[in-house]
């Protein structure tokens, strides 16, 4: 089957500056793919490669199989973005905006898909509302409905989620997963970790300009192989037990144990020196352990 | 299905929905003009030895009305839509850059013929004026208004700024449309002026435009469209160039 979205080799450079140098990434159809990486890693840049907004130097890029220079306008139909910045049109009211922009892309007659994605996005009381008179959070869901008006295929959110209420946020992906589950391939940069850990299957992660990890979400996790133990103790924290403190705060301590089987002989240290436990949490690490990770070693 | 005829709409429908600045302004400004000229100059000058300076000066008007307003449009659009970033909009579809261009384009000759009927409507109750060969008069407004919408495309891809597009406005597109016969024949100019204006553009669209009206004209119509035409190429390819490369506008 045609790959959703195939990048071979692609570099680009604005200036002095090496934005992608030699990405590689192929993502199948019905993915729901996560592209993680520090401010610069270059995932708003590679996005643009996709979407035609910026030109590669070197490389290909090709979105459902069409090249994204040659085969343009397939690719760009079969390709929906939801940009980073916060931009809207304020001659418009939400309902034209959609209207034009499903235009755009010679889909007519499309009121009844623009409705329903007004429905999920909760727009619909605001349908005959001028752009300029949204808040902030209402105009990032005007963004995600435009991207939608020609249900492409491939839907790339690049970071949709900043500076969204909590409502909105798990509103977003409950609709996002369920057009997910409808088929299509969802691409996602966020810099919430935690999201991206709950919903792509496989993530990349970006760093000046290379892929330095490309693998399951469930493999990135087990690359990190420290457990981290919080306690709250009713006296000071043992002496010999401090190396291992990571992050703690004044009341509970946060230790890094390399596996499970340190977690005993920290106890018994513990004990030895006369303390009681009075609250203890043995945690996994999560995406966050795994992407510092990634970022060191790199 | 193609998304041009939706980038035309928007574009026009964009300047319909403030009409009070781009096209009530202008109107006003064009009547003003209208009514202070004529007063001053009524008594004291016939052009073409036999039309009234008032009924002279209106097709100046409505064809320099029609100059500014298109390239107004299609520049003023373009440069807001890049500094707001909306510019994406239209950036992500599957657009041709020439569907891009003729939609702006278009979009700038609608409103350029709407401002220029419009002054047009406004002072035919104040002058009575001809209409010889209104076929001349059509082709004119629609190839200048053409030449300065595709002028304006090529300012608002390259301005950064709203002021750039104000500079090449006010020191470029007001001086050419100013002195090229607006407000006078050419014929009443010293000789190294008369000649001079023969290298202004604006002046062959005037000209030929009141010869639509008139039937007179300083320079034969036909090779005013001919200079008109050669603008229109030369721009248009410039703009086109322009777009196809991604100048500016995809990095």
């Amino acid at each position: 089957m045609t790959a959703a979205i195939e990048v071979r080799d692609v570099h680009k450079r604005f200036g002095g500056l090496q934005a992608l140098s030699g990405i590689d990434l192929e993502i199948p159809q019905g993915e729901f793919f996560g592209l993680l990486g520090p401010n610069g890693a270059g995932k708003t840049t590679l996005i643009s490669v996709l979407a035609g907004l910026a030109h590669a130097d070197r490389g290909s890029a090709r979105v459902m199989g069409h090249d994204v220079r040659a085969d343009y306008r397939a690719a760009r139909r079969s390709l929906g973005v939801v940009p980073q910045e916060l931009v809207f049109d304020p001659f418009f009211t939400v309902r034209e905006t959609l209207r034009i922009q499903s235009g755009y892309f010679g889909v007519r007659h499309n009121g009844a898909w623009i409705e329903e994605v007004m429905q999920h996005l909760d727009l619909a009381s605001k349908a005959e509302v001028n752009m300029r008179a949204l808040s902030g959070g209402m105009k990032r869901r005007v963004l995600v409905a435009q991207a939608l008006v020609h249900k492409p295929p491939v839907i790339v959110l690049d970071e949709p989620t900043a500076g969204v209420d909590v409502e909105l946020r798990q509103a977003l992906w409950q609709f996002i997963r369920r057009l997910n589950r409808d088929g299509h391939t969802i691409v996602l940069t966020t810099h919430y970790l935690e999201e991206a850990e709950a919903l792509c299957e496989r993530i990349a992660m970006l760093k000046e300009g290379r892929v330095v990890a490309l693998d399951s979400t469930s493999n990135l996790l087990k690359r990190v192989h420290h457990l981290f133990l919080r306690l709250r103790l009713s006296g000071e924290l043992p002496e010999e037990l401090r190396p291992l403190e990571h992050g703690s705060t004044a009341e509970v301590h946060v230790l890094r144990l390399k596996g499970y089987e340190d977690v005993e002989q920290t106890l018994a240290c513990i004990r030895r020196a006369g303390c009681r436990i009075e609250e203890m949490e043995l945690t996994q690490p999560d995406l966050e352990d795994a992407f510092v990770e990634v970022m060191q070693r790199s | 299905m193609s998304g041009f005829p939706t980038l035309l709409y928007k574009e026009v429908l964009r300047f319909w929905k403030v009409s009070t600045q781009t096209v009530g302004a202008p109107v006003l400004t064009a009547v003003l003009f209208l009514f202070i000229f004529s007063h001053v100059m009524e008594d004291r000058t016939r052009m073409y030895d036999a039309v009234p300076y008032a009924a002279f000066l209106v097709p100046g008007l409505v064809m320099m009305s029609v100059l500014q307003n298109a390239f107004a449009n299609s520049s003023s659009s373009l440069v807001q839509s890049k500094m707001t970033g909306n510019i994406i909009f239209v950036l992500l579809p599957p657009l041709a850059y020439w569907e891009f261009f003729a939609a702006y384009v278009l979009a700038a000759v609608v409103r350029g013929l709407a401002v220029g009927a419009a002054v047009l409507l406004v002072t035919l109750p104040f002058v009575e004026i001809q209409f010889r060969h209104p076929l001349w008069i059509v082709a004119f407004a629609f190839s200048g208004s053409a030449v300065l919408g595709s002028l304006g495309v090529v300012a608002g891809i390259w301005a950064e700024k709203i002021d750039q597009v104000a500079a090449f406005q006010n020191f470029f597109v007001m001086p050419l449309t100013f002195l090229s016969g607006v407000f006078y024949s050419i014929h009443s100019l010293p000789a190294f002026w008369r000649g001079f204006s023969h290298f202004n553009p604006f002046f062959y669209m005037i000209d030929g435009f009141r010869y639509g009206f008139f039937g007179v004209s300083d320079v034969h119509p036909f090779r005013s469209l001919a200079v008109v035409a050669v603008f229109l190429g030369v721009i248009s390819g410039g703009a086109l160039a322009m777009l196809k490369s991604g100048y500016k506008l995809r990095q």
